[in-house]
């Protein structure tokens, strides 16, 4: 059962929510959506399932065109982000309505329920109103109802962000492991970069109604196609500085330059942007030709092992992931290395033009 | 792009369609088709056009009416709208006493209106009638069949005894929807009890408030029962309003085509404030909204 | 200026509570001292929500008392607590435009005019939001509207301590880093005691210098971000701290090795007498998943596992393996090659630790 979006455009009240996204979803796949609130991701969903019909554009499952079916005759099943459950009806009922409405057979009904919560973890509350339970149970069951139903797509719009952080990470590694086995669709909405990377599979990054980049979701990661998606997709955010290249050398903005090394040569001269990964720069250098930043310092924010260290200097500002843990006052300088070879290359338009070598290049 | 919808469900609509369409298009129907038209039997009649509409808008009777429903509209509006907040405010909202008190304040509402008539009428009989009596003890001499003022005081009170719950209610509910952190907040900003309404509760009562003025100015600007069976129309037609007027003409003196073409320019008129005032305020509203 | 101090404070919702777990609040002592940053973290129902609405007055505790500088405040409202509470969400007033809005609180304390407008302009400077100063609150982003929460308790120059419920719940991830820095730099501008609960640990320890973790109840510990990450004095704290949290192993002494089932894992001797001591049942050996080392090859004290998933996390990677029949996890960078199927590891003496009856039991030598 795949799913194909074929340049959807959906446009209400005269502003455009999705723009000329083209997507084509595997069957047995888990796919994320990643963006910033309003970014489209409820709207994309939402099509998907029928519940709003695109503008513009077709919707195809396995191959039949879909895009007029209303929701109640595709096969899919939805998890929103405020527990949403039927009050008046037991867990046990909750999980059964749509083979209720099926007309599934009695006994096969209570079997698939208890297969279901027991997948959950929840069995032990088949009696038990929603009302009664925990954040997390209730989202249980609202999983639960969804997963019975064997629908070919199943979508979740930002699930868990409703939940404690604690328990937002358990719930996350059970839907791994829970649709690793199946052959239905999913489909996951989040704005966290970290959860994206947490769940696999696939991602789609969206921005403004616009698909940035959509694939295996290490890929997405380590090699984004422009600018916008590498910023949307790291935590925390990439740095990004422009610079020039002229002959033999790299010049950054606020004067600093380093030579130009083999793996930039070939982008000829020109004015780029630069972006480096927080967690690559250090506090030592790594290699002899590491470029070294002389900053001055915002902000230490410690966490447990990490420290996330906010600098800047006249010209621009970076945000460096060092390991253990590292106190600094606000206004100390610091000097900083950056591993030239770990650095991305975009033109001016945001286009990404050189990917670190040890990614596999562009 | 094919749009396919499920068209089963009009089919629904059918059986409700039919029921208006008996009960209010069609009997709509055949009093435009008697307000352009002068009939004197089944078989006589003559197409006068806008006649009765010009005779009608120009009728002293009707005009001196008009202005009376408009001030009994104004007047009970300004006192129903501040009171009903007022007794809200008051409401308690938790335990049983907010149960108590949402059934003692819902009461009035309950009553049929020809019978609300009648109990104000028993109540401010001289003789029986708590109100009257009490007063005459107190030394007014309280006569509603004499006095147009007592007259008029006592419809707007029963008008506002017999409505103010509406807006209580509507304002009740407005008001349970604002989430405590907003209290809790005021607190702590210190603000005072007159601030808080200001600031926290009118703003979020707006919405609520725009439907309960609707209804009300819909409502009192076609009343009917109440002060009928209250006064009569009386002294002489201090207290006639238009609908009063309407029907008397209607029923009374079977001019079918005037009062049909007064039926239409009344119910234009109540169509045309309640349009008036709602754009109004979706514009003031919007003005908020677009403000930078 | 405020010291706040908890003492013997218990609270229960019913009238009438029969045992501990009618209590949202289990009795417990605490200092919070004058210009700290402090974070209250646990999971939802752990009662900190609770803890912050008994220390702003909201509610009144059922038994105990809150003392303000020594003084007791048990029954003292809100009003009169010199204390600013900022919601999980924005909480502004809609009809007033974004200076109205800060000015609210100063013109209630009846402030002069220019006096008012001097500290609004500052305060509105510290948290970018000038150039939103004539704009009605109603038409602002979520994290506009929720600086502006944060500003009305800091334009008051009576304002000791701000607590703040869970702030950033409603703000995207990319300004969620932008609005803690500016919390530091409030908290370093003003010296105010800063109180913040919250139940993500990452916001916790960025924000805090010390960190009370709650459990049920109770203040299970209380230090700073670094202690509570190296020495977690009790297990839920090693939980619930870290992500992943710290692996928890049951072990037991047999023939005088330290065993978690059957595998034998080795331990310094200290470390095994005392667990060998000790009479209960329940003795877990924790580490956290960044401290377990992690090899390809067998090294001198290494145990084989099989390594059952393996999960790229951008920066690092969360490697779920099997010891025998335990799950365990370790933590490796991301220039550390991810070994498959089979690996072997080993547990640095140093970071271990013994948790008896899920306390942390600290041996002679540490």
């Amino acid at each position: 059962m795949s799913l194909i979006l074929e340049n959807i455009d959906h446009v209400v009240n005269g502003a455009t929510h999705i723009e000329g996204v083209n997507m084509e979803l595997a069957p047995g796949s888990f796919n994320v959506l990643l963006g910033r609130t309003l970014a489209g991701k409820t709207t994309l969903m939402r099509l998907m399932a029928g519940l709003e019909v695109p503008t513009r554009g077709r919707i195809m499952m396995d191959g039949r065109d879909v895009t007029g079916v209303s929701v109640r005759r595709r096969n899919v099943s939805m998890v929103y982000q405020q527990f949403i459950n039927y009050p008046a009806l037991s867990v046990f009922e909750n999980i059964a309505s749509p083979l209720r409405l099926a007309k599934v057979a009695s006994a096969d009904i209570d079997r698939r329920v208890r297969e279901t919560a027991e997948m959950l973890r929840i069995d032990h509350l088949l009696d038990r109103f929603p009302l009664e339970l925990s954040g997390g149970q209730q989202q249980r069951t609202a999983m639960g109802r969804a997963l019975v139903k064997e629908a070919d797509v199943i979508l979740f719009d930002e699930p868990l962000v409703n939940l404690d952080y604690k328990l937002r990470e358990e719930l996350r590694d059970e839907l791994r492991t829970l649709f690793s086995e199946r052959h239905c669709i999913a489909v996951y909405a989040t704005t966290e970069p970290g959860e994206a990377l947490a769940l696999g599979g696939n991602t789609a990054v969206l921005h403004e109604g616009r698909l940035l980049q959509y694939g295996p979701t290490e890929e997405v990661y380590h090699r984004p196609q422009d600018i916008l998606a590498a910023e949307m997709f790291s935590e925390p955010p990439i740095n990004i500085v422009d610079g020039r290249i002229t002959g033999r050398e790299v010049h950054l903005d606020g004067g600093i330059q380093f030579p130009l090394n083999d793996d930039l040569r070939p982008l000829g001269e020109g004015d780029f942007r630069f972006g480096i990964r927080a967690s690559h720069i250090a506090l030592h250098p790594q290699a002899a030709d590491d470029l070294s930043l002389e900053m001055r310092v915002d902000l230490a924010e410690l966490s447990g092992s990490e420290t996330f260290l906010h600098v800047h200097n006249e010209r621009f500002e970076m945000t460096v992931l060092l390991e253990g843990v590292h106190e600094f006052d606000p206004d100390d300088p610091v000097t900083l290395y950056v591993p030239t070879h770990k650095v991305y290359a975009f033109d001016r338009q945001g286009g990404v033009v050189h990917i670190p070598a040890h990614l596999g290049g562009l | 792009m094919n749009k396919v919808y499920d068209n089963k469900a009009w089919l629904l609509i059918l059986p409700m369609l039919a029921l208006v369409a008996f009960s209010a298009i069609i009997p709509l129907m055949t009093v435009v088709n008697y307000s352009v038209q002068d009939v004197f039997d089944a078989n006589t009649r003559f197409f006068t056009g806008t006649e009765w509409f010009v005779q009608m808008l120009n009728d002293p009777t009707l005009q001196s009416a008009l202005l009376r429903q408009f001030a009994f509209s104004l007047t009970v509006l300004c006192i129903q709208v501040p009171l009903g907040i007022g007794i809200a405010l008051l409401m308690p909202k938790k335990g049983w006493q907010a149960s108590a008190v949402l059934i003692l304040v819902t009461l009035p509402l309950l009553i049929p209106w020809n019978v609300v008539g009648s109990i104000w009428q028993i109540f401010t009989r001289g003789d029986i009638g708590l109100m009257g009596w009490g007063l005459r003890e107190l030394g007014y001499e309280y006569n509603i069949t004499r006095s147009a003022v007592d007259a008029w005081g006592t419809i707007i009170i029963m008008d506002v005894w017999h409505w103010t719950p509406l807006i209580a209610l509507l304002c009740y509910s407005g008001l349970r929807s604002i989430p405590e952190a907003y209290y809790q907040a005021a607190r702590i900003d210190r603000a005072s009890r007159w601030a808080v309404f200001r600031f926290i509760q009118l703003p979020k009562l707006t919405n609520v408030l725009v439907i309960g003025v609707l209804l009300r100015f819909m409502h009192s600007f076609m009343i009917y029962a109440e002060p009928f069976v209250l006064t009569g129309g009386g002294p002489g037609s201090s207290t006639t309003f238009l609908s009063q007027s309407l029907t008397t003409m209607a029923i009374g003196q079977q001019d079918l085509g005037p009062s049909a073409a007064f039926s239409l320019i009344y119910f234009l008129i109540i169509l045309l404030v309640s349009w008036v005032f709602y754009t109004a305020i979706m514009n003031m509203q919007k003005d908020k909204e677009g403000g930078a | 200026m405020a010291e706040i101090t908890l003492r013997q404070l218990a609270h229960s919702y019913l009238p009438s509570p029969s045992g501990p777990e009618d209590y949202a609040i289990r009795e417990m002592d605490h200092v919070w001292h004058q210009g700290g940053a402090y974070a209250l973290l646990g999971p939802s129902g752990c009662g900190k929500s609770t803890l912050l609405n008994i220390i702003s007055g909201l509610l009144e505790p059922s038994s105990g008392e809150v003392l303000f500088d020594g003084e007791r405040v048990n029954s003292l409202p809100p009003e009169q607590r010199n204390i600013a509470q900022v919601f999980q969400f924005p909480v502004v007033y809609d009809t007033m435009t974004v200076f109205d809005n800060l000015a609210f609180p100063l013109r209630n304390a009846g402030m002069g005019e220019t006096q008012i407008r001097e500290k609004v302009l500052e305060v509105a400077d510290v948290l970018e939001l000038t150039p939103q100063l004539k704009r009605k609150a109603k038409n602002l982003t979520a994290d506009e509207k929720q600086k502006v929460s944060m500003g009305r308790g800091l334009v008051r120059e009576d304002v000791s301590a701000i607590l703040f419920d869970e702030p950033l719940t409603v703000i995207d991830p990319q300004l969620k880093w932008k609005l803690r820095r500016k919390l530091k730099e409030i908290h370093r501008r003003f010296n105010i005691t800063m109180v913040y609960v919250t139940h993500d640990q990452l916001e916790a320890s960025t924000f805090a210098d010390k960190i009370a973790v709650m459990y049920q109840g109770q203040v299970v510990q209380f230090g700073t971000p670094r202690e509570l990450y190296e020495r977690p004095a009790h297990t839920f704290v090693g939980y619930f701290i870290g992500s992943p949290g710290m692996n928890l192993l049951d072990i037991s002494v047999k023939d005088d090795q330290v065993r978690c089932g059957e595998v034998v894992i080795p331990v310094a001797p200290k470390m095994r007498d005392m667990i060998a001591r000790s009479s209960s049942d329940n003795i877990r050996l924790g580490i956290r998943p960044d401290f377990v080392e992690v090899f390809e090859t067998a090294e001198e004290d290494s145990l084989a596992v099989d390594v059952v998933n393996a999960q790229d996390l951008g920066t690092y990677s969360i490697l779920t393996l099997a010891l025998g029949d335990v799950t365990l996890k370790a933590r490796i960078d991301e220039d550390q090659v991810t070994p498959k199927g089979k690996a072997y590891i080993r547990f640095p003496q140093g970071r271990l630790g013994v948790y008896i009856d899920e306390y942390r039991v600290e041996t002679d030598h540490e």
